[in-house]
């Protein structure tokens, strides 16, 4: 069982993510070069965040090219489980794994803040959380103001694939709990089989409790469980 | 002979000129001028404040580098780590250009770290506007907070705190100092030298371009005002080749073939290669033609003197480049080798094959030295006297009530939520205490040990009197981090003054160090690293002189951590000093300030009660009998007691009445005092350990409201205006 965590230049949360997953979790974790051409036998591929080749162009564009991306799509269509965190949901947006766009924030300004998040728990990724469950995991971003066309959204909707809505301590998903613009509050969402998920909080974030918060290990823990 | 425009341009004095050419014993040339007015700038050279620097407490039994030595200062905080940090100001810049101004101060900052092998781990600031009356001002403020939010968010360092801190004095200079902190380990500091000649001098990173040509001159000019459309002055930053720069840097920096790595910051190639080679008692050879540049004819004048951002100088053994230049390559970063550092002590610089400038290093390292108390002689300070209002000395709760709800629309009071908001806080997943607090607190992990940090100033007090101005600012900052349990081990400053060369900025800047020097004896920490920026004028006077400390303390992991905010209603409340502030303690509040608009009146600290107060608060923490504890400043002991409910909903009922001086007592800012909360059950192990200093139990925390024998504040209200932020959206 073995976790790749991919590198590109100006990725900033690949040690925040091995941290997490390899020291606090016990999960034996790899990083891939951007440069790489193999996924080195890796069971589980994280894209972490940050900002992959400074964010230009539009964020995660230019990382969608990028020589181990080719590897992480063959993986990704042939069922193995990817989590785009942050810029890496960015990343898999612009990859067409997943639908929809990341958006400048309704504010214009970055975000850094704890924020709540109700869970459906009908997931690869969330299956240790409760239905519902509120958690607190921290969000750092400028973009992450999610966005699809009409048909994209009630597809996701009615297919139960938004994973993680904003939402208040008690798990009120308002537009008052709402920190970037998202359409219906959207935080996270996977693939059409299941098995892509992007998000934009940071679960690697909330690995521990000293830190604010280790609501952010459930995801490693379900996946992870789901090899077992 | 030279013209004066020219010398105007370069911030060279005719007196500084004819100094240069007795000791080169000749004429120098263009190219040489150029380096000259750099090196010889207040910004490289020092030459008004470099005999203050010499006074300075510098080192304790944990220091490594010595001050000024190096990028940074390093201090030794055992198992085997060093902690490296710096502060420095980018004020004139960010009044040109808000974004890139800010930007590129924190670009430069985290350079310096990295410089010493150092992982950069935190990041704070200190930021001074004006009020936020002008479209201008607003203008200014928002820029570079979105300036260092857009350039620090992309590094992947958090930013932990500071402050950000309205005064009218900063109409015209806007002040932006950021502060790095790196981790590194003790036997892996990288120094900013090389070994021996033959030494290769090797450029890294963005490639010259004819930006920030003069910024360190300008740094110096009394006419900065003047230059404001030489828009080429102030850089461009791109943070996303900054970060990798440190990622490459700090990968080489475990290759032995590396010798020494320096930042190119103010002043470009000139300060950069030049000190290098000082530093290694070592002559250089310099070729102009290998330094990769943006524009083509670029002269050798604007190739040494350019400020483009994200430079790094490196020295290697010779012939043993292979290795660093394939992890370069591996970062797609370019790198050219541009000199060679050879016997002697002459820097000699080539076009290609022609001699452009042969100069003695040691002549243009060594700038006049100024006596600034020669300067400072015939300045008279002259104390205003504190004049109070009537009815400040009157009780009428009316009038206490519309005080108190007004001052909580200060944007000096109310939350800087809005600002750190846009810092990302969290990355390095080692933020264990947030902004928003007395300090930040960080873990370093695999260690037994926390961190603490704050960034502090108080430019009011040093306007009354500069040298008690000064011993309040250190005293304060070790106060923020004592109150959290941590103890002060290192100090780095940030001097914003105004004309040095003028009686005023003298003796302000001279009774500074004055109280520094006395305040880091009494509290035996030295400043290991600092920045000067003079010239703050504007049209008709100069900033308030603003002294900055960053200060650096340590507890172990075990540390219970509390902050500012009460966690239960029925806890009791203690205070250690003074409940009630003094009349005398309006002397320069934020009360005297946005009520009556002046500064003025008498301030004062004793030292050696402070130092004792810390001891005590701090092993008060570390007994982990209390659950919260905040120094008392700003806006008194009511905005303190209403800032410690706001978090957690809850309020404070006081057992005693507001005496007749209703402002002076609740306003007044006083030093030396700290309240915290506590168990009742606790009262006991609490008295035992206080036993020797002044202390009283003064009443509870409560549901709500702050309430006192003879006036109930109805704490909702408050609540909603201090978190509703500044007058305006920044």
């Amino acid at each position: 069982m073995k976790i790749g965590i991919v590198v590109f230049p100006g990725t900033w949360s690949e040690s925040d993510t091995h941290y997490a997953t390899n020291d606090v979790l016990g999960i034996n974790s790899e990083y891939i070069w951007h440069k790489d051409h193999s996924l080195k036998d890796t069971d589980i591929i994280i894209l972490p965040g940050g900002f992959s080749y400074g964010d230009y162009l539009r964020t995660g564009a230019i990382a969608s090219f990028s020589p181990i991306m080719e590897k992480v799509i063959l993986f990704a269509k042939s069922g193995g489980p990817v989590i785009g965190i942050c810029n890496g949901f960015q990343i898999l947006c612009e990859s067409n794994l997943l639908p929809g766009v990341l958006m400048r924030n309704n504010s214009l300004s970055f975000v850094c803040e704890n924020s709540h998040l109700k869970v459906n728990n009908d997931s690869l990724f969330t299956n240790e959380y409760k239905q519902n469950q509120v958690i607190k995991i921290p969000i750092s971003h400028g973009e992450g103001n999610y966005q699809a066309d009409k048909k994209t959204i009630d597809e996701l909707e009615d297919q139960n694939r938004v994973i993680f809505r904003y939402s208040s301590e008690i798990g009120e998903t308002s537009l008052d709990n709402n920190p970037n613009g998202s359409i219906n509050n959207i935080a996270g969402i996977v693939n059409r089989e299941g098995n892509v998920l992007g998000l934009m909080p940071h679960p690697e974030k909330a690995c521990e409790k000293l830190i604010g918060s280790d609501d952010g290990l459930g995801i490693f823990n379900s996946i992870v469980k789901s090899f077992v | 002979m030279i013209n004066e425009e020219t010398l105007k341009e370069l911030a060279l004095s005719k007196s500084e000129y004819e100094l240069i050419v007795k000791r080169l014993d000749r004429e120098p040339n263009e190219l040489e001028l150029g380096l000259f007015g750099a090196l010889w700038s207040e910004h490289c050279g020092y030459k008004h404040t470099k005999k203050l620097l010499r006074s300075i407490k510098s080192t304790s039994k944990n220091t490594i580098t010595e001050a000024g030595a190096e990028n940074a200062g390093a201090i030794n905080i055992g198992s085997n780590k060093a902690i490296v940090m710096k502060i420095e100001s980018h004020n004139h810049p960010s009044a040109i250009a808000p974004y890139e101004g800010a930007a590129t101060g924190v670009g430069g900052i985290v350079r310096d770290i990295f410089a010493m092998g150092a992982r950069p781990i935190a990041l704070l600031n200190s930021l001074r506007f004006s009020n936020l009356k002008s479209s201008r001002n607003i203008q200014i403020a928002k820029g570079v907070i979105e300036g260092i939010s857009g350039y620090g968010n992309c590094l992947g360092i958090p930013n932990i705190g500071g402050e950000c801190f309205f005064d009218e004095s900063y109409e015209s200079n806007p002040l932006v100092n950021a502060m790095c902190v790196g981790i590194v380990d003790n036997d892996k500091i990288l120094s900013a030298k090389a070994e021996r000649p033959g030494d290769l001098l090797i450029i890294i990173g963005a490639e010259t371009g004819r930006d920030g040509i003069h910024g360190a001159s300008g740094l110096a000019s009394q006419n900065f005002e003047e230059t404001i459309e030489l828009r080429s002055a102030v850089q461009v930053g791109n943070p996303f080749l900054e970060k990798l720069l440190i990622e490459a840097c700090l990968e080489i920096s475990n290759l032995k073939e590396l010798v020494g790595m320096q930042d190119c910051g103010a002043a470009g190639i000139t300060s950069a290669a030049i000190e290098m080679a000082e530093r290694s008692n070592l002559g250089l050879e310099i070729d102009v033609s290998k330094v990769p540049v943006r524009e083509s004819s670029m002269t050798p004048y604007e190739i040494m003197l350019s400020e483009s951002q994200e430079r790094m100088l490196i020295a290697v053994k010779e012939n043993q480049y292979k290795d660093i230049f394939s992890v370069l390559e591996k970062w797609d970063l370019r790198c050219s080798i541009i000199g060679k550092f050879i016997d002697g002590n002459e820097v000699i610089i080539y076009n290609k094959k022609k001699i452009v400038s042969k100069t003695s290093i040691e002549v243009l390292t060594s700038p006049p030295e100024y006596d600034l108390s020669k300067i400072a002689n015939s300045y008279k300070i002259h104390k205003s006297k504190l004049s109070l209002k009537d009815k400040y000395n009157s009780f009428d709760m009316k009038i206490i009530d519309s005080h108190l709800k007004n001052i909580f629309n200060s944007n000096n009071i109310v939350s800087k939520k809005s600002v750190y908001r846009k810092y990302d806080h969290h990355v390095q997943t080692n933020t264990v205490l947030e902004p928003g607090s007395d300090s930040a607190i960080i873990r370093i992990k695999n260690t037994d040990k926390y961190l603490l940090f704050s960034c502090d100033g108080n430019s009011r007090y040093s306007l009354i009197d500069p040298k008690i101005g000064a011993e309040i600012n250190i005293a304060e900052s070790c106060r923020n981090i004592s109150v959290l349990g941590g103890e002060p081990i290192a100090l780095t400053d940030g001097l914003n003054f105004g004309d040095p060369s003028k009686p005023k900025g003298a003796f302000q800047l001279i009774e500074t160090f004055n109280g520094f020097n006395k305040a880091c004896d009494v509290f035996d920490i030295p400043i290991i690293s600092g920045n000067a920026s003079l010239y703050n004028e504007g049209h008709n006077s100069s900033i308030n002189p603003t002294p900055i400390i960053g200060a650096m303390g340590i507890m172990n992991n075990k540390t219970k951590i509390i902050s500012k905010s009460f966690k239960k209603s029925g806890h009791k409340i203690g205070i250690i000093g003074n409940f009630w502030g003094t009349n005398i303690g309006l002397s320069g509040s934020e009360f005297q300030s946005y009520f009556d608009n002046k500064t003025t009146g008498d301030i004062s600290i004793d030292l050696q009660f402070e130092k004792h107060l810390q001891y005590s608060v701090r092993n008060l923490v570390r007994s982990g009998l209390i659950e919260s504890s905040h120094d008392l400043s700003l806006g008194g002991l009511i905005v303190a007691l209403v800032v410690s409910s706001e978090k957690n909903h809850l309020g404070v009922e006081i057992e005693k009445s507001v005496p007749k001086n209703w402002a002076g007592a609740l306003f007044g800012e006083d030093q030396s005092r700290v309240i915290f909360s506590y168990d009742e059950r606790n009262y006991n192990d609490i008295n035992n350990l206080l036993i020797d200093i002044e202390w009283q139990q003064v009443g509870s925390v409560t549901e709500k409201n702050i309430k006192f024998e003879n006036i109930l504040f109805e704490s909702e209200t408050l609540f909603l205006r201090y978190n509703k932020g500044f007058s305006t959206d920044l």
